[in-house]
């Protein structure tokens, strides 16, 4: 058996194998199901009525996909440029320590603190994964280390700050941050649900990515330096300010995800505010093959998994962690599917 | 005699495209058969179908008068057909023995049986005349040494017929030389052999009979004794091919200059004291052994290499300290010495690749933005004004033959109409036709004023081109002879570190 690079990858292939992969992961999964003694149709049509079923299910399922929508795209936007940015998680949690740290107390109306604290989250995240870009750039240090590690020493002092300086006295002893203002909560985006315009903000980012990428120069750049960094370098591309230019999007994405998260859903910032929605971000940008407009697709599905499997486990038992190896084996599966568009198997 | 080997109307197609159509060939027993033709005239087709990695759609292939399976590599390999592919497929990690081990035993074995397939390798280098490490580790070893590795892994495997694909693309001259005549020993020892080539001047030396592939077809076989390298070039491209000759004009004042260059890498020199003068309208060639300091010379011309000493200047203007970007702006065009590795990114599309140095001109972005509808005009035109072929704008330039993409990276150099073009082994690996345009193209930028630095390892198309010569031996220059004084010789001499005398007489 061998592999054949295809010449021409037709667009129905594009399109199909996102589907087909997450096809297969949910066959797959079905084993686990019926190992549990479910039946798996009943199983996934509890799902898919928890993640859509009603008014209620539907808004809960596109608040999950908001964060998601922008930790997709910081993931999306580094590896096309082949920065393997696992940090997401850590770059979510100091966007959302920082809104939170600066947006209790700030002294301003809320139209210009919100883009303001955004602005911070951002700053955040950018400062985060910019650091281990620097690191890789100046003395070859694998970034995929330094940012996997450096979610873990984010995230326990985060756990430091809200047990410690930012403790909240009124949450009865639960460690969270103090909530920020009032002011500085988003709007609902629709009345009775925790659904914000947070939304509307991650789908104007995908857009804007999406122009980045395609249209600028920057953009070239990227993609150019990310597929042969050797002949990027050659046409006089500055492979170090590529790298960091992307670095610093990467970053500010996956801060702008928890700074929004803050602002838009938990007031205040607890270590358990995330369910993985960095690494999830990761699964979000390989199912969308790493096209912006693809993560907004993935991040409804990846979040439908998530929302859909907490209404499952209710309604038959099974845990809800289902939802991770739902999550992770469309990450494999994906990985197989886009292997087969690009080349083809030959006996 | 029973034939070593009978390929009868061998026909394969995919999808529209027939590689090869009905193809007949035969290999004497003893014999070395070249078989010769342009990229992509379905020799690699041909022999992946002979080795069983590619099933034939019509035909036979007969060995030692044994019809093979088709489309069985393990049936192949057992009947005696051993392949070295162009590109080494070594584990560079592993030793030598355990590279030529590796798929030689069954995996059910619970002991490795070492000291056995050390003795029979030794006893295999010995007979066919191939001195090998068993305990060396292969990424340590040169280019020459790790074909020689590939060469013992098909006979370890009692290979009696040796398929080379292309075997001389990763050699210097001298070893490629050396490689024949170890092969020719072989065939003393019963070994028959196909090489695939397109290089006429080794088939011509190494041949016993040739076969010319032309669009798939089997069009000749001759007994290389009773054909000339002029015949075979004509029957392999399907019509007369003559390399355009430079003609001799004034040249004007000195472009780019080059003085007591010195080119450190991690502490170690590079290049050393070296100084050259290319004119307006003049080619310099620069020649030698592969690894002598050309590929320092390129990169520093390149912008990618900084002067540890020394003064370099284009036009006047210092570039000594200038990236890539600046050279450009001061007005070089540089041909790099590995296309795929330098030269284009082969997952974009023509067009991107064709604006990549200029991504950041005023031509080809506004506030920031590609402007694609200029930038894809601007290709359009290469393509048309370089013929460029079976490509469109949009193309993923990574589908293009070597000598197409050749044709573009030399169009986006010579469309500026740069004072300095640095062509670093610019035909390497072309055919024929797409050498005679590659030379005509930097005739023509030579005839318009440019001043041009030629790096070759080929010495007749140094001494064709060129308006004077220097040798790089070493990381440092010979004194440079005119190109009427050259002769193989003399070049010679000069490559091996010989030029003292020429001091006086230059």
């Amino acid at each position: 058996m061998r592999l054949d690079r295809r010449t021409h990858v037709p667009l129905h292939l594009v399109i199909l194998a996102p589907l087909a992969a997450v096809f297969a992961a949910l066959v797959l999964a079905a084993g686990l199901i019926a190992a549990a003694g479910v039946n798996p149709l009943t199983a996934y049509a509890e799902m898919l009525k928890g993640a859509f079923g009603s008014r209620l299910s539907i808004t809960e399922m596109l608040t999950r996909a908001t964060p998601l929508i922008f930790t997709g795209l910081a993931a999306a936007v580094a590896f096309r440029a082949r920065l393997w940015n696992i940090g997401g998680e850590g770059q979510f949690f100091v966007g959302a320590l920082v809104t939170a740290g600066i947006g209790h107390s700030l002294g301003v109306p809320g139209w210009i603190g919100i883009p303001l604290l955004m602005l911070a989250g951002m700053a955040a995240g950018a400062l985060l994964l910019a650091v281990p870009a620097f690191l890789r750039l100046r003395f070859g240090v694998d970034e995929v280390v330094t940012t996997l590690l450096l979610n873990f020493i984010v995230i326990l002092f985060v756990g430091l700050m809200i047990e410690g300086p930012m403790r909240d006295p009124m949450a009865f002893g639960w460690p969270s941050s103090v909530p920020v203002d009032g002011d500085f909560r988003l709007p609902e985006l629709i009345p009775r649900s925790r659904l914000h315009i947070g939304l509307i903000f991650a789908i104007a980012a995908a857009a804007a990515v999406w122009m980045v990428l395609a249209r600028t120069v920057f953009g070239a750049e990227t993609r150019a330096a990310g597929l042969n960094a050797d002949a990027a370098t050659f046409a006089g591309i500055s492979l170090p300010r590529t790298i960091m230019g992307v670095a610093f999007l990467s970053g500010a994405l996956a801060g702008l995800a928890g700074s929004i998260e803050v602002m838009g859903v938990t007031a205040g910032v607890t270590t358990t505010m995330s369910p993985g929605f960095g690494y999830a971000g990761i699964v979000v940008a390989m199912l969308a093959a790493l096209h912006p407009a693809g993560v907004v697709a993935a991040a409804v599905f990846v979040a439908a998994v998530f929302v859909g499997a907490d209404a499952m486990s209710r309604a038959t038992g099974i845990p809800s962690f289902i939802a991770d190896v739902i999550v992770a084996l469309c990450l494999l599966t994906m990985i197989v599917a886009l292997l087969l568009t690009t080349y083809r198997v030959r006996r | 005699m029973t034939k070593a080997l009978e390929l009868n109307g061998i026909t394969k197609r995919f999808g529209t495209l027939t590689a090869n159509d009905d193809v007949t060939l035969t290999l004497d027993q003893g014999e070395i058969l070249a078989l010769l033709g342009e990229n992509g005239a379905g020799k690699t087709t041909l022999m992946n179908i002979l080795f069983g990695h590619y099933a034939a759609d019509e035909g036979s292939v007969r060995v030692f008068g044994m019809d093979l399976p088709s489309g069985k590599p393990r049936a192949a390999i057992d009947a005696g057909v051993g392949m070295v592919h162009q590109h080494f497929t070594l584990a560079g990690n592993l030793t030598v023995l355990d590279n030529i081990m590796l798929g030689a035993e069954p995996l059910t074995r619970m002991r490795s049986a070492r000291a056995e397939a050390r003795e029979k390798l030794m006893r295999i280098a010995n007979r066919f005349g191939l001195p090998v490490k068993p305990e060396a580790r292969v990424s340590m070893l040169s280019v020459g040494e790790r074909q020689r590795v590939e060469i013992l892994k098909a006979l370890y495997r009692d290979a009696r017929i040796l398929i080379l694909d292309e075997p001389t693309a990763v050699l210097a001259r001298p070893e490629a030389m050396r490689l024949f005549e170890t092969l020719r020993d072989m065939t003393k020892e019963g070994l028959s052999l196909i090489f695939i080539s397109h290089k006429l001047h080794e088939v011509m030396a190494a041949s016993d009979r040739v076969a010319v592939l032309r669009g798939g077809k089997m069009v000749a076989e001759r007994k290389t004794s009773e054909s000339s390298a002029g015949e075979l070039a004509e029957l392999m491209v399907g019509r007369r091919v003559e390399r355009p000759v430079r003609q001799d004009h004034m040249i004007g004042a000195p472009v780019l200059v080059a003085n007591a260059i010195r080119v450190e890498d991690a502490g170690e020199s590079r290049l050393d004291d070296m100084s050259f003068t290319v004119h307006a309208g003049e080619i310099l060639g620069i020649v030698g052994v592969s690894g002598n300091g050309q590929a320092a010379l390129g990169a520093l011309l390149s912008g990618l290499m900084h002067p540890a000493k020394g003064e370099l200047t284009l036009a006047g203007e210092d570039i000594a300290a200038q990236g890539p970007r600046g050279v450009i702006r001061a007005g070089a065009g540089r041909v790099p010495e590995d296309r795929h590795a330098e030269g284009v990114v082969g997952d974009l599309s023509l067009w991107e690749n064709a604006v990549l140095e200029r991504l950041r001109t005023p031509e080809f972005s506004r506030r920031g933005f590609v402007r694609q509808s200029a930038a894809r005009a601007y290709c359009a035109e290469l393509i048309e004004r370089f013929d460029i072929r079976g490509a469109t704008p949009d193309t993923r330039i990574g589908l293009l033959s070597g000598g197409n993409m050749q044709k573009l990276i030399l169009g986006r150099v010579l469309a500026n109409n740069p004072r300095f073009v640095l062509a670093n082994q610019p035909t390497r690996g072309l055919d024929e036709g797409a050498i005679a345009a590659v030379h005509a193209e930097l005739l023509k930028a030579r005839a318009e004023g440019a001043a041009i630095l030629l790096i070759s390892e080929e010495l007749e198309e140094a001494v064709a081109l060129s308006d004077r010569i220097q040798a790089i031996v070493k990381g440092r220059l010979s004194k440079p002879i005119s190109a009427l004084e050259a002769n193989p010789q003399r070049l010679g001499l000069m490559m091996a570190g010989v030029w003292k005398e020429d001091v006086d007489a230059a």
